[in-house]
């Protein structure tokens, strides 16, 4: 047996979510011990709402050694239950981890404090193209911790060559019963879109009709639509082909050779993963000391080589070693990610009438 | 009892009172909510407005909610009709251990609790996976028996794992492993009542053994078979663990819909329409069988 129970961004916690939504939370103040008071005027602490294995082995306690801050770290497995929680008020967190379309969710439903630059020196380090993205003018209320694309993992031994359309996992017998798909709405009405030629966004509802009629045609092939435990699943041997982030699937290659990564030549999705402040965070000065230090160079340096995720850090990937550079499935080729596109809030409506979709593909 | 409750109102009232704030406060207050926004409005992403609006019943009522909520009935009744026919046997067999016996079987049934549901249902998985315990299990004897066949020049085909994980089949499995005890806990609680002397007095009148068991002892233990088929059957409609960790897309039931709704597709007025519209059905199921047991109670006194 080598199912493992760990190292993904989001895979057992999905499990837990679904076992406890909601137990986690409750008592962030209640039961705090009392912190001495820094010079900034602020508690020595600071709640930090994460997701799993997504930090540094020893990030956290070189924060703590360079300023006096313990960090509490809590963790979450859905963007959707980081929304949720803020949404009934922020209980406590000082930094959250949202992606980039729910920094435009949190951003519009007024859930985000603005972040003071000037406490931000270390943003010279990003790289040009994350200093000033759509989703958010200027940087004035996110800044980026990593990015991430949508691919296909797959076993070497037991996929014909490189599997580099979408084709293999939604419209093909191929691999039958092999095949992973992510359950997200969002991502699987996207990425059908690209797969046919069109944008990821915006995408007409005829042409959801037919990604609908696509994908409960290839639902007899499929095994699993998967709470972004893919990663698991390829490494157990369960599936041999599965859509994924590129992380999740560098993490597993470290541990089985067999397994790569590929972004589809149709193009994908890419997400940015984002240290945001919460509206009413009890430690905002803290909080930014925290997002200034993750940017820069070495404890940026610190945390990538523990997450395998791309980073958007100029100065930190100079210090990285080469096979974190110069790996395909962390940075895809440059043709390919030309042809990606963010991902995008585009409005209540639509995700409503994504999820029946979904509802509607899971249920014929 | 009655009479000693009217004579001490005080007493009963103090008793009554922290249970009854309990339930008022967890338990009405949140559902009073919850139905609230069930007749709301997505005024925007964090705000809803309870305008009266029966729009998400009515979207709830459209096929594609009915048939899963039929799907999610039809799970329930094929668990509870499993757990049944497996519980009872081992309720019998129970009932009429010995002292000592008898309670190492009921910590055996009781066992499985200590364990977290979730714990279990990953446990589960290991078993029934591809790769799993069941499927290594029959590879090997396969493997086994293809070795000595070999020796007579036919060797067997090499072995196809069995599909036994993330379909109907999984779920049902799953189900009925995690609701057995709520089955065969009160079959035991009826048959251990019952008068022994009523099953010599069949046997001694020339009824047989199946005669007996259809005719005394299944009726004996109706309200037994009652209360296990509601305390199975209703926490299986609502199942959304198992399903969603055990099963396939196509075994995708109402509890997930409705989890979906307060989670990815942030539409809680949907998703509170639907969590009621699965309440009003289990309440009237309950209702039905109410006064069914009332009419046949009526008329054996008659």
């Amino acid at each position: 047996m080598t199912r493992r129970f760990s190292t993904s961004r989001r895979s057992i916690l999905a499990g837990l979510g679904v076992a406890a939504a909601g137990i986690s939370f409750g008592g962030l103040e209640g039961c705090a011990a009392k912190y001495p008071i820094g010079k900034n005027g602020e508690e020595q602490r600071l709640n930090l709402y994460n997701w799993d294995t997504y930090t540094g082995k020893t990030t956290l306690a070189d924060f703590k050694a360079a300023t006096g801050v313990e960090v509490h770290m809590s963790l979450f497995a859905t963007n959707d239950e980081l929304f949720s929680k803020l949404r009934a008020g922020n209980p406590g967190f000082d930094i959250i981890v949202p992606s980039n379309e729910f920094v435009t969710r949190l951003k519009i439903s007024n859930l985000l404090e603005p972040l003071d630059l000037a406490k931000i020196p270390n943003r010279v380090n990003l790289l040009p193209s994350f200093q000033n993205p759509a989703f958010d003018p200027g940087r004035h209320y996110s800044m980026p911790y990593t990015w991430l694309v949508l691919g296909i993992g797959y076993r070497k031994s037991k996929i014909d060559g490189v599997p580099d359309s979408w084709k293999w996992l939604m419209d093909s017998d191929r691999y039958k019963g092999r095949i992973g798909l992510f359950s997200e709405a969002d991502d699987l009405m996207g990425l059908a879109a690209k797969y046919l030629g069109h944008s990821a966004h915006n995408v007409p509802p005829e042409v959801i009709e037919q990604i609908a009629r696509m994908y409960i045609k290839q639902k007899p092939n499929i095994k699993i639509f998967h709470n972004d435990e893919g990663q698991d699943l390829l490494l157990s041997g369960d599936i041999d082909i599965v859509m994924e982030y590129n992380g999740d699937i560098a993490q597993v290659m470290v541990e089985d050779p067999d397994l790569d990564f590929v972004v589809p030549r149709e193009g994908s999705i890419i997400n940015s993963d984002c240290l945001c402040i919460p509206k009413g965070a009890p430690r905002p000065d803290n909080a930014h000391q925290f997002i200034n230090f993750v940017l820069d160079a070495k404890n940026g340096a610190e945390i990538y080589n523990t997450i395998k995720y791309p980073t958007p850090n100029a100065a930190a990937l100079a210090l990285m070693p080469k096979e974190y550079r110069d790996n395909p499935a962390i940075f895809p080729p440059a043709d390919r990610m030309a042809r990606c596109e963010y991902a995008q809030f585009e409005g209540m409506k639509r995700s409503q009438f994504y999820d029946e979709t979904l509802t509607r593909i899971f249920a014929s | 009892m009655d009479e000693d409750w009217k004579r001490a109102k005080r007493v009963f009232a103090t008793m009554a009172a922290p249970p009854v704030l309990w339930l008022a406060v967890f338990f009405l207050v949140p559902l009073a909510i919850i139905w609230a926004y069930s007749f709301g409005e997505n005024k925007n992403l964090v705000e809803i407005t309870v305008d009266g609006t029966f729009s998400n019943y009515a979207h709830a009522l459209q096929p594609l909610y009915f048939g899963i909520i039929f799907k999610s009935f039809w799970f329930a009744a094929i668990t509870t009709f499993l757990c049944l026919v497996i519980g009872f046997p081992v309720a019998i067999a129970i009932t009429f251990a010995s002292e000592k016996t008898k309670a190492w079987l009921l910590l055996l049934i009781m066992l499985p609790f200590w364990t977290n549901l979730l714990i279990r249902t990953y446990a589960l998985m290991a078993v029934l996976r591809t790769e799993g315990f069941i499927n290594m299990g029959l590879a090997f004897l396969w493997n086994g028996l293809s070795h000595i066949t070999a020796l007579t020049g036919h060797p067997l085909a090499p072995f196809h794992p069995l599909e036994l994980l993330h379909n109907n089949f999984a779920v049902v499995f799953g189900l009925v492993y995690v609701q057995l005890p709520f089955m065969v806990l009160p079959l035991y609680a009826a048959l251990d009542r019952l008068d022994r002397s009523l099953l010599e007095a069949s046997l001694d009148l020339g009824a047989g053994h199946l005669t007996t068991f259809a005719r005394v002892v299944v009726p004996l233990a109706a309200p037994g078979i009652v209360s296990g088929v509601i305390v199975t059957l209703i926490p299986s409609i609502g199942a959304y663990l198992t399903p969603d960790l055990l099963g396939g897309p196509e075994s995708m039931m109402i509890a997930n819909v409705i989890e979906r709704q307060f989670k990815t597709a942030n539409n809680w007025p949907f998703g509170s329409a639907l969590s009621f519209l699965l309440m009003y059905m289990t309440f009237i199921a309950i209702a039905v069988q109410a006064i069914v047991s009332r009419n046949r109670k009526a008329e054996a006194s008659v």
